[in-house]
């Protein structure tokens, strides 16, 4: 439960519930992009930067739709731009350094196969914008997930070294995964209305799907009740985001009234 | 049949204008002269993406970033074409590779060039990539069936890429005082490289005519140098900017513009490894490759391990 | 293409496959170049990547020295379908100065 006082309205829950969706992906592109001319092979770099223009588009729509909730005449790229560390609500997992490629797929894998999930329920949303929206990148999202996944199994079983890094990655970067499922108040106001996802029904087929995964990867699977992280939700980051948006950030804010459309 | 009267028929069948494909007959120097060529060609496309791919994260709105990271991504796409066109002469990818990490093998000068500002990113896109497409469609109608395909698939992608570049050129052009400054800088140091893309005049240019006899270029470095200036001054002067050239005039009875001389101290010394990124573009691609050793392996002990199991299992 | 076996230690490239790529339903599959993949499901995976980034194919094969792999029916959906949502990558989205030939 929340511990805010004020309620929000609908409408600004849903406006925060879009934009937490966004950032999520925004970020996370942005550090798949990061991969450009520096993958393991061209084709593998072609895949990633494949996924991480998905995840930037995804954003790109659910920032439209976002303002145009908000009714306040505002462009998509001003809360990409003009937000400042704490008004971004990513999650943690999603700001982490890229890593070396084992990193990169663990976090992959984690996030693509709960996003799968989610997408799943959202493209069920009663908001036919939304919905739609959704559809058309769950198609997407799906090959996030298989991609993936081919992954996790090819580093898992597959050299010496490359079962250690993969199984290294999957130990650091687990405290975060918890708070891929959070939920708080302005989750609980859309529910209501059916323009949210309860994470909570699809948490046991996640975790089915990771075990299996992680096994068939010859991969330890870690606690799931162990210490998680928490307060993305709330801007509460890692010190890396900072740097991520000050690089992100910097040429637009230096000149802000050019057109850079 | 002797070795000439097959060199002769092959003559014979290049002015006919016929295609060559794999498994034909060629003179050796015909496919070694295409290996360099195509796989300091697939090189460059692959060098190229780092210049480009330091502005992806600095993208001043969110369409510029995902433009400029699927343009990236499309260079990527272009290497690959490019090495797999190669890979048909029986020139696989780990030597062509090995001699670009071993610095053996060219690639393209411009990519020696360091982007400074996010105005270069669109002055490469309209300029550099504007030269791609006039070299390129020409090599479309090359010799070679791999390499012209690769070529035509190519072309159709470049021309997104040369249109968004100047797009944003003329944006900028367009747009506030510290736009248009930083505009033309970019346009004021990547005008002279780019037209050293083009390579040393037709005289200096021992491989040219033998290109040309054998139909994989179907014209010299100087022709196209000429139509990539007629076309991009016009262009330029479109949008209001200035070409660095004190020397350019147009010339009504030959209806093109005459330039200046290029600076070919300048072209021979980055060519020859001195120029301003030469060092860290090699040692980018180093370590990208280092770096992806181990997962490269992994990949294939797994689909070993798999291919056992399956033999095992029947 | 060099069997992996032989030279396992070695640090390679993968091997080769064929792509073939076929752009509408009803069309026939047409080469469309090719792809370095440990195995064919990577190698179905990098050519959906290289050879479909554009929606060019609705199904594709690889092949690679001695048998052909093809794609199974499931995946056409989202394996070939990615969202039409990508207008950047077309020059038709760029609205850029019209240049008229300079005449004497
Ligand atoms: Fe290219
Ligand atoms: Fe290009």
């Amino acid at each position: 439960m929340s511990t805010q006082t004020k309620t929000l309205t609908k409408k600004e829950a849903l406006f925060e519930y879009l934009v937490r969706l966004a950032d999520d992906r925004l970020i996370l592109g942005h550090r798949l992009s990061e991969w450009c001319g520096h993958g393991p092979i061209l084709e593998e770099d072609i895949a990633l930067a494949n996924v991480a223009l998905d995840y930037i588009g995804h954003a790109a729509s659910l920032y439209e739709y976002a303002v145009e909730i908000e009714g306040e005449d505002r462009h998509r790229d001003d809360l990409v731009y003009f937000r400042n560390d704490v008004e971004f609500k990513n999650l943690k997992l999603t700001e982490l350094p890229k890593g070396d490629f084992g990193f990169t797929i663990a976090r992959q894998f984690l996030f693509a196969s709960f996003s799968y999930f989610l997408y799943t329920e959202l493209s069920e949303v009663e908001d036919e914008q939304f919905a739609g929206m959704v559809k058309k990148h769950l198609k997407e999202v799906k090959y996030h997930l298989r991609h993936s996944r081919e992954w996790v199994l090819r580093l898992g079983d597959g050299t010496e070294e490359s079962h250690e890094r993969i199984q290294d990655s999957i130990d650091d970067v687990w405290t975060y995964v918890g708070e891929l499922f959070y939920q708080d108040e302005v989750d609980e106001i859309l529910q209501e209305h059916n323009l949210a996802a309860d994470t909570e029904t699809f948490k046991e087929e996640w975790k089915e799907l990771v075990v299996d995964t992680l096994e068939e990867a010859t991969l330890e699977v870690p606690d799931f009740d162990q210490f998680m992280v928490e307060g993305s939700r709330q801007g509460l980051h890692t010190e890396h985001l900072g740097h991520l948006l000050a690089e992100m950030q910097h040429l637009r804010r230096s000149y802000p009234d050019g057109n850079w459309q | 049949m002797s070795k000439e009267s097959k060199a002769q028929e092959f003559q014979e069948r290049i002015d006919n204008g016929e295609t060559i494909e794999p498994k034909d007959w060629m003179p050796e120097r015909y496919q070694k002269q295409l290996i360099r060529m195509m796989s300091q060609h697939a090189h460059s496309e692959v060098v190229g993406m780092l210049p480009e791919g330091n502005w992806i994260t600095r993208a001043p709105s969110l369409r510029r970033k995902m433009i400029l990271l699927s343009k990236v991504q499309d260079e990527a796409g272009h290497g690959l074409y490019l090495y797999s066109a190669t890979e048909t002469l029986g020139a696989s990818r780990q030597e062509v590779l090995d001699d670009l990490l071993n610095g053996r093998a060219k690639y393209s000068s411009i990519f020696n060039y360091p982007t400074l500002s996010w105005a270069d990113v669109a002055v490469i896109g309209w300029l550099v990539d504007g030269a791609a497409i006039i070299n390129q469609t020409m090599l479309a109608r090359s010799s070679y069936g791999p390499y012209s395909r690769a070529m035509v698939r190519i072309c159709k992608e470049e021309s997104f890429h040369k249109k968004q570049g100047y797009e944003m050129v003329a944006q900028m052009a367009d747009g506030t005082p510290e736009q248009q400054e930083m505009i033309q800088d970019a346009v004021d140091r990547w005008w002279w490289p780019t037209l050293m893309m083009f390579g040393p005049h037709d005289e200096d240019s021992p491989n040219s005519a033998e290109l040309i006899k054998w139909g994989v270029k179907s014209k010299t470095n100087d022709e196209l140098r000429q139509s990539f200036v007629d076309r991009h001054v016009q262009e330029a002067h479109a949008v209001g900017l200035e070409i660095p050239d004190p020397d350019l005039e147009y010339n009504e009875e030959t209806e093109h513009w005459e330039f200046g001389e290029i600076d070919w101290d300048e072209f021979w010394n980055v060519v020859r490894g001195n120029g301003p990124m030469n060092k860290e573009r090699m040692k980018t691609r180093r370590e990208a490759h280092e770096n992806g050793k181990w997962v490269r392996k992994a990949a294939e002990e797994y689909a070993r391990k798999q291919r056992l199991q399956k033999e095992k299992a029947s | 293409m060099t069997k992996t076996d032989e030279k396992e230690s070695k640090d390679t490239q993968w091997p080769l496959w064929e792509v073939f790529t076929q752009p509408r339903d009803g069309k026939p599959h047409e080469h469309a170049g090719n792809v370095h993949a440990p195995d064919a499901e990577m190698a179905l995976e990098n050519a959906r990547d290289v050879y479909a980034r554009r929606k060019e194919a609705v199904n594709i094969w690889v092949v690679p020295s001695d048998q052909i792999v093809a794609s199974k029916g499931e995946d056409a959906g989202p394996f070939f379908d990615p969202a039409d949502d990508k207008p950047y990558r077309h020059p038709q989205f760029y609205s850029v100065p019209r240049v008229s030939k300079r005449r004497k």
